[in-house]
């Protein structure tokens, strides 16, 4: 990149960043909780960029990797006394990784409709399992519990507020997408690149695509399973609803309405699609899916780079 | 109003055609015609560009610029499945017969169609075995199993079905024995007397210049030779130039 | 001896056989909803997830056509032209634009139609469950229990169905055609085979396989909007485990898969049976991911 669209980039970026922070101090209670919801959404969005946009495999078992990464904080939060934040995150990361490897395995042995039918099934698998082990997840109800404090153990301990807690996932969001980014911008992620253009031709130049696929998968997983754990200390709560395999297809759809391999495209993408809830919600109540799914078809087939890309091009000319 | 005679016009002509395949551009304004019942060679190096014309009439790839036209009438851009019906055959580079369907079903990919009488379907059957006995015996047998020159036969019977007014022919003899060979420079010629026009793509220099009324040659993408095929020899030095013999 | 024995003894041998027969029924309607999934692959390489909406959509229709006219047999084709008609339109619509593209875009296209579909059935005919009433009841005496002969009639119809359209498929001009498409696109368009066209009936096919499939089936479950989903993720599983395009293989795993239910509903619930199409689904795979049924894995 060039001094001068760099400059611009940070700018940017600085700029919405800031915009973010000071939000919660200026909408409402309802708006900034909002907010909150689009940044993780947006997180969830953004680490299965990695793997549609970036590595070319889509998956359908993002709601696994987030269902088990709010299980995961919700084991912490229930079994730990005092609840801890950091526990939390650490049980729901490894929940996520855990399934991350076991879909990592099976990425590897098969391609395109076959892994993303696959991962629906597993998401579905694990769906089933979350659903009818009542006694310990249980269940159908799914499972609450209380919000941990932030804090460091032994030094300071201040419970959540609401804008406390929007920060807090501001920052989880704004490192993880810098990271990713990082990732992405690095030579391991020229190579992921270069397997969703040609698998073949990267294989034959002496890359071990395996390898690359099993970590572009872990690192999806991971991500999308601390979303799963942001998800879970904002409401409190976990559900199976999450885990199933509708909510890995909402993830497709912010991805492809954002804009694919782009990173900021999805959480575009996902703040797009809950704003459409938003509005759509008024004048079809729970209906709101069939405007929307109509729309989401729409971009499909006319505007398949989404909205990102749209307003690329729309730019440069 | 003019009170002559409308001028035959050609049956079929590519007018100043650009064709692309992605960026690649590979047909740089090919102009040619083929009259009713001609037989017109098309010769050139690898690579350039005669399948693609050959694929530009059929519609099976539509060029950016310029025109196509059939009887007089313009098909640029129609979608290949209503050349077929039009009248035009194709006999693709590779054959391309359905290797899983039988030789019979095979030929009936060109013999069911609207408005053709059953009679009139048993009398191209026939005429096909007639032709190429070989098919006659391997009729049930899947496509794929036949050998190299067998599948050619079945290629040329199989457009021959459409009972097409110009057949496009695409290195008809690539890969094949002398002696099958001479068996598709009889089925041009019977092709010839019936009155089908064809258009003729191929590395085989005596065997065009013997089949062919007119000659294109092309280079670059471009047709950069025309003349009666009388006037050109194997050995003539315009042959050397494109054809790097 | 003895432990032989009583294990011998143990065994339901009655429930088995009851259950032989509720899994092969099952698996005859299983294998309709998957032939005209894989048939959709197969021909078009399209993944159809609206399969199981438009399964659903034609239990719907056949409640809406019973109620009109009260003959179940009219609904049934009535449900299945309707449904195969909305196919059409869907495809030529939302699919038509996409051939040539990513087979990515087709799964999300089709994944937006089910939930355009399902939303709008829970709009207009709301979340509680319909019935379809059976065109005759009556059982006949399997061991000590009644079985009824609709179920039997079910699986009978369904294997028709898709022996009609093997037929179909083997000996009409049109089952040519689609063969001579789905082997090589474009020189079926070059012999005069409207391509386009036989992709949309092809869809068309495939969506009323399923709507008819919705009607048989609507007299044993109730009909209700979110039907389809259940249904479409064990046709994928049964595509898969099939091998995809393969339609014997479909059929096959179908009645495999739903025998294997079947009986382990004997011993836990079905809702935990349905574990089984994920183990048989992990070990194909794994071992055999070309199809289990499929001769030779390339």
């Amino acid at each position: 990149m060039n001094k001068r669209s760099t400059t611009i980039y940070w700018t940017g970026f600085s700029v919405i960043l800031a915009l973010l922070i000071v939000a919660p101090l200026v909408l409402s209670e309802f708006w900034s909780r909002f907010l909150t919801e689009i940044l993780i959404w947006g997180l969830l969005a953004m680490s299965s960029d990695i793997l549609i946009g970036y590595t070319g495999m889509v998956s359908f078992g993002h709601s696994a990797f987030f269902g088990l990464g709010m299980y995961g904080a919700a084991a912490a939060l229930l079994m730990v006394k005092p609840p801890n934040l950091w526990l939390a995150i650490v049980y729901g990361l490894v929940g996520s990784a855990g399934i991350a490897l076991f879909v990592a395995y099976f990425s590897t042995r098969l391609r395109d409709i076959y892994f993303a039918i696959t991962t629906l099934i597993f998401s579905q698998i694990f769906y089933v399992i979350i659903f009818t082990w009542t006694d310990v997840t249980g269940g159908e109800n799914g499972l609450t519990f209380s919000r941990p404090a932030l804090g460091i153990p032994g030094l300071f301990s201040v419970p959540f507020s609401s804008e406390t807690l929007h920060w807090f996932v501001l920052a989880v969001v704004t490192a993880s997408y810098l990271i990713l980014r990082r990732i992405t911008q690095s030579p391991f992620g020229m190579v992921l690149q270069s397997i969703r253009e040609n698998e073949g031709r990267t294989r034959a130049i002496g890359y071990a695509v395996e390898r690359y696929k099993i970590v572009a998968v872990m690192l999806s997983g991971l991500f999308a399973g601390l979303a799963g754990v942001l998800y879970a200390i904002q409401n409190r709560f976990a559900a199976p609803d999450f885990v199933y395999f509708l909510v890995s297809g909402e993830t497709v759809i912010f991805n492809v309405m954002g804009g694919i391999g782009t990173l900021v495209g999805p959480i575009v993408g996902a703040a797009f699609f809950l704003l459409l809830r938003e509005t759509f919600s008024r004048f079809f109540t729970e209906f709101y899916l069939i405007p929307v799914g109509v729309i989401f078809i729409a971009m499909v087939i006319f505007m398949p780079q989404g909205l990102l890309g749209f307003m690329r091009r729309w730019l440069n000319q | 109003m003019s009170l002559d005679p409308t001028p035959m016009e050609p049956l079929v002509a590519v007018e100043d055609v650009h064709t692309y395949y992605g960026k690649s551009h590979i047909l740089h304004g090919v102009s040619l015609h083929v009259d009713r019942g001609e037989v017109v060679g098309l010769l050139g190096r690898n690579g350039v560009g005669k399948s693609t014309t050959l694929k530009t009439i059929m519609g099976l790839v539509h060029p950016s610029r310029g025109k196509v036209l059939f009887a007089g009438k313009l098909v640029t851009g129609l979608p290949a499945h209503k050349l077929a019906r039009l009248g035009i055959g194709y006999v693709p580079e590779d054959r391309r017969i359905f290797r899983l369907l039988t030789v019979m079903e095979n030929l009936r990919t060109g013999l069911d169609r609207h408005g053709i009488t059953e009679t009139r379907k048993q009398e191209l059957l026939d005429k096909a075995f007639t032709y190429f006995p070989v098919l006659a015996e391997r009729r049930n047998q899947a496509g794929g199993t036949l050998s190299g020159g067998e599948q050619q036969m079945l290629a040329i019977a199989r457009a021959m079905m459409l009972e097409p007014k110009i057949i496009l022919l695409d290195e008809p003899t690539e890969g094949l024995m002398p002696r099958m060979v001479s068996q598709i420079r009889e089925i041009i010629e019977v092709l010839h007397r019936e009155g089908v026009a064809i258009l003729l793509v191929e590395q085989n220099v005596p065997l065009t210049l013997e089949a062919s009324q007119r000659i294109y040659i092309m280079e670059k993408g471009a047709v950069r030779h025309h003349c009666a095929a009388s006037e050109l020899k194997v050995d003539d030095a315009v042959v050397h130039q494109y054809l790097g013999v | 001896m003895t432990p032989v024995l009583e294990f011998l003894q143990a065994i339901p041998y009655d429930q088995i056989l009851i259950q032989t027969v509720n899994g092969i029924v099952t698996g005859m309607i299983l294998a309709l909803i998957a032939s005209g999934l894989t048939l959709i692959f197969g021909i078009m390489d399209v993944v159809n997830f609206a399969h199981g909406e438009l399964f659903m959509f034609g239990a719907y229709m056949g409640v809406v056509v019973l109620a009109a006219t009260g003959s179940f047999w009219l609904a049934l084709l009535l449900a299945t032209l309707i449904v195969a008609l909305i196919g059409a339109a869907l495809q030529i619509t939302t699919l038509r634009p996409l051939i040539g593209r990513d087979p990515l875009t087709t799964i999300l296209a089709t994944f937006g139609i089910s939930l355009v579909m399902q939303n709008y059935a829970l709009w207009q005919f709301g979340p509680v469950a319909r019935k379809i009433q059976e065109p005759f009841t009556g059982q006949f005496t399997l061991f000590y229990l009644e079985y009824p002969w609709y179920r039997v009639l079910i699986a009978g119809l369904s294997a028709a169905i898709i022996g009609a359209f093997w037929l179909f498929l083997k000996y009409g001009t049109y089952g040519i055609w689609i063969r001579a498409t789905t082997q090589d696109r474009v020189m079926a368009e070059a012999m005069g085979i409207p391509v386009s066209w036989v992709y949309t009936t092809v869809f068309a096919i495939g969506a009323g396989m399923a709507a008819a499939s919705g009607v048989l089936f609507g007299p044993l479950v109730g009909v209700n909007h979110a039907m389809g989903l259940d249904w479409v993720l064990k046709a994928f599983i049964v595509v898969v485990v099939g091998g995809m395009g393969n339609l014997g293989g479909s059929i096959a795993a179908s009645i495999f898969i739903s025998l294997l239910e079947a009986y382990a509903s004997i011993w836990v619930s079905p809702a935990q049976a349905v574990i089984v199409s994920f183990v048989v689904l992990i070990l194909t795979l794994l071992f055999r991911p070309t199809g289990l049924f499929v001769p030779t894995p390339k």
